[in-house]
């Protein structure tokens, strides 16, 4: 063993270090979870970064992530509620919309932001390793920082209008979670396609606005009877956003066999999403 | 047996290119290419682009059988030209890319530096930086936070870690960049070229780092393209050449080796297709020659005699007057001089076209032992135009026989410098004896070196 100098930790033979056999991976790999979970600081530190980040040089600053979704709630309450007499389960209607939109936006940022943060950050990707996944995922997770800005309007939207939260609210960690587990599904299966395909980049507008429409935020799903109010859980968005007015507003949309179907396709959507990444993963430096 | 190694086998890497260039590549070898099945099957998910993909047929090897390994301590330069493959193979190593055959076994925690700045965001403070870049380089945070002033210490930065970064000049920012890399503690590093970049006192810190980083036993990859520092970093070094090894040795051989044979030149060298030859519409190269004190053309020069730079061209369009210059190199990559005809009768007179030969005569025991690179070239002073330059085109050895009358006399051990001229000495006797203790000092120095 060579000298090593003192302030290095040293690496005396008994230790045990971590060997490494790099070689061509074909088809199919692993999850590595665990992997994911070594590199947990880096993933904190990149989260950490992009909310730094975000409102840089913004006038309005974090105050954005209130503005969007409330002018957006002002919107739909002027067009669908008052003009458009769409029925709200009973509940007010701006604060019905409202509820909604707070977890939409944090699901629909989130899945753009991941959708694109591969080649966003392909500098980082081409000079060094790491587990690629940590990427969006830390892109997903920084949003969580907006979604408690816009809730904290909402509860005090309930405030004003009179809504008390019952013991239904423990459930909302399980929602949020749900938003969490499809924005990353659907940002991973869509970040591995725009290293490949810049097209996805163009498709995004189209696809959140189609995927809004076809989540009930400006209308109920009340609207649809069973067994196609079950069915319509296949977007998983469906069951986040009425299990959301279920657990804050009292709606009459409590957990059932439609959330159980979002659960369910959101997390195909993951695992297939986590699946494909991992599988293109190593084209990903080559070719960004 | 080391604990620390990294153990390189039949490693290659295959990238897909353009189809327009190229052509040769078989499209067989593509067919049978593993790697395709994804990029076609994720073009068949989106319909409109699989022709696209498909376009995609034509591949080449950027390195192909590449076989080493490395122990524990070892400083390991890797050169070669451009496209040589010194990048991918660094690629590979620090697991940035795939490798499309063979194994690399690696043990021991890696480090890469392929960039300088790895991470850094223009928006966030200089030290919001450090530890995100820090942690992108694979620091813990504790650690990160253990050597922050050691850091910024080293970087200069004192008065601009509150700055955000984009407001850092480029100095700044280099010098940041390079503390947090300097502060990597891992087995094996992995760098690329980053010392090319910042002012040459802070590259002569990052060189001394570098070397005490050697000194404390970690296995560090250099790649580089300069020399002087290869040759001082590192003992071992790799030279890679269309994607293969082509050389892996002691540093002084290897780089010897890559600055002569490996880029083709030797004692002379002719170009036989006047339109390919280095030159323009008015002067053409033809050949270049080393030639020693008989006339002879030699790749072997004795120091202690003088050596001729022979330059054959033909002038294709009469009227200018043409000067050739040359600058000889020598094997660490350092510039030893330049020289051009200097003759004020060169300036004055248009060359005549047709076939001209010029030789310099570069004087006896000028030049230390090592091999020379001569690159020469033809221009013009009024107006200055640079007719060509041609790099590298003819080398040569300069070889002491050791017969006592060159500058070495009866030493026979290493001598530092890119020159060793032949002094003249003077030794007078000034008293017998020893000098007493208290005995003052001659004022004038009475012994010099002169032989003007």
């Amino acid at each position: 063993m060579p000298e090593v100098a003192s302030q290095r930790r040293p690496a005396p033979s008994n230790i045990q270090l971590p060997e490494l056999t790099i070689r061509a991976r074909h088809g199919w790999a692993a999850l590595r979870l665990g992997e994911l979970w070594q590199y947990r600081e880096l993933l904190a530190f990149l989260a950490w970064r992009d909310i730094k980040v975000r409102y840089k040089q913004t006038v309005m600053g974090a105050s954005w992530a209130i503005i969007q979704p409330f002018f957006t709630m002002v919107v739909f309450s002027l067009f669908f509620g008052r003009l458009g007499k769409i029925p709200s389960d009973g509940i007010p209607y701006p604060i019905f919309a409202y509820a909604a939109l707070v977890p939409w936006q944090f699901f629909s940022t989130g899945l753009n932001q991941a959708a694109t943060c591969l080649v966003t950050d392909a500098r980082l990707i081409t000079k060094i390793y790491f587990p690629r996944m940590i990427v969006p995922l830390s892109t997903v997770l920084s949003g969580l920082v907006d979604f408690v800005l816009a809730f904290s309007v909402l509860l005090g939207m309930m405030f004003y209008f009179g809504l008390a939260p019952t013991v239904q609210v423990l459930w909302l960690p399980v929602f949020v979670l749900l938003t969490v587990t499809t924005a990353l599904g659907a940002g991973l299966w869509l970040a591995a396609l725009n290293v490949q395909f810049r097209d996805v980049r163009y498709t995004l507008p189209f696809l959140t606005q189609v995927w809004l429409f076809a989540t009930p935020i400006a209308y109920p799903s009340s609207l649809l009877s069973e067994p196609w109010r079950t069915v319509y859980g296949i977007n998983p968005m469906v069951g986040v956003v009425e299990g959301f007015r279920w657990a804050l507003l009292g709606a009459e949309t409590e957990p059932g066999g439609m959330f159980l179907v979002s659960c369910l396709a959101s997390l195909l959507l993951l695992v297939s999403g986590a699946f494909y990444f991992r599988r293109m993963e190593s084209t990903f430096a080559d070719i960004v | 047996m080391d604990n620390v190694y990294v153990q390189v086998e039949g490693l290659g890497k295959r990238y897909r290119i353009g189809a327009k260039r190229q052509r040769y590549r078989t499209i067989r070898e593509t067919a049978r290419d593993m790697a395709l099945a994804p990029l076609r099957r994720a073009g068949r998910l989106l319909a409109g682009q699989a022709q696209g993909a498909a376009d995609l047929t034509d591949t080449m090897w950027a390195i192909k059988d590449i076989n080493f390994s490395i122990g524990q301590g070892d400083v390991v330069g890797i050169i070669g030209r451009n496209g040589a493959g010194k990048s991918t193979l660094l690629k590979v190593l620090s697991r940035i890319t795939e490798p499309t055959e063979g194994e690399a076994r690696i043990r021991g925690r890696v480090g890469s530096l392929l960039e300088v700045g790895t991470g850094f965001h223009p928006e966030l403070t200089g030290r919001e930086n450090v530890y995100l870049s820090g942690a992108v380089l694979g620091m813990r945070r504790f650690e990160i936070h253990r050597k922050f002033d050691e850091i910024i210490d080293f970087a200069g930065v004192e008065k601009f870690i509150e700055t955000p970064l984009k407001h850092y000049s480029s100095g700044m920012y280099l010098r940041l960049a390079f503390a947090v890399a300097a502060h990597l503690e891992p087995e094996i590093l992995l760098v690329d070229e980053v010392l090319a970049v910042g002012d040459a006192e802070f590259q002569r810190k990052c060189l001394n780092k570098m070397e005490s980083v050697g000194g404390q036993g970690r296995t560090v990859f250099y790649v580089s393209h300069n020399m002087p520092t290869v040759a001082r970093l590192c003992q071992r070094t790799i030279m890679l050449h269309q994607g293969q090894v082509a050389m892996d040795g002691p540093t002084r051989e290897v780089v010897s080796a890559y600055l002569t044979s490996e880029l083709g030149t030797r004692a002379m060298r002719a170009w036989d297709d006047p339109r390919t030859a280095p030159g323009n519409e008015i002067v053409r190269l033809r050949a270049m020659r080393v030639r020693d004190v008989h006339g002879e053309v030699s790749d072997a020069i004795d120091v202690r005699q003088p050596v001729g730079i022979e330059f054959e061209y033909d002038v294709l369009k009469g009227g200018q007057p043409l000067v050739p210059w040359f600058t000889l190199t020598n094997e660490e990559g350092v510039d030893v001089f330049s020289a051009l005809n200097h003759a004020p009768a060169v300036d004055a007179q248009p060359c005549s076209p047709g076939r001209h030969r010029s030789t310099a005569w570069i004087p006896a025991n000028l030049l230390t032992e090592g091999t020379m690179v001569i690159s020469p070239a033809i221009l013009t002073n009024h107006p200055r135009h640079v007719h060509f330059y041609e790099r590298d085109a003819v080398a040569f050895q300069v070889i002491d026989p050791l017969a006592g009358d060159s500058a070495r006399g009866q030493w026979t051990g290493q001598m530092a410098g890119v020159v060793r001229p032949v002094l003249n000495w003077e030794t007078e006797h000034l008293t017998s004896g020893p000098a007493q203790v208290g005995t003052p000092a001659l004022e004038e120095p009475t012994v010099t070196g002169s032989n003007r």
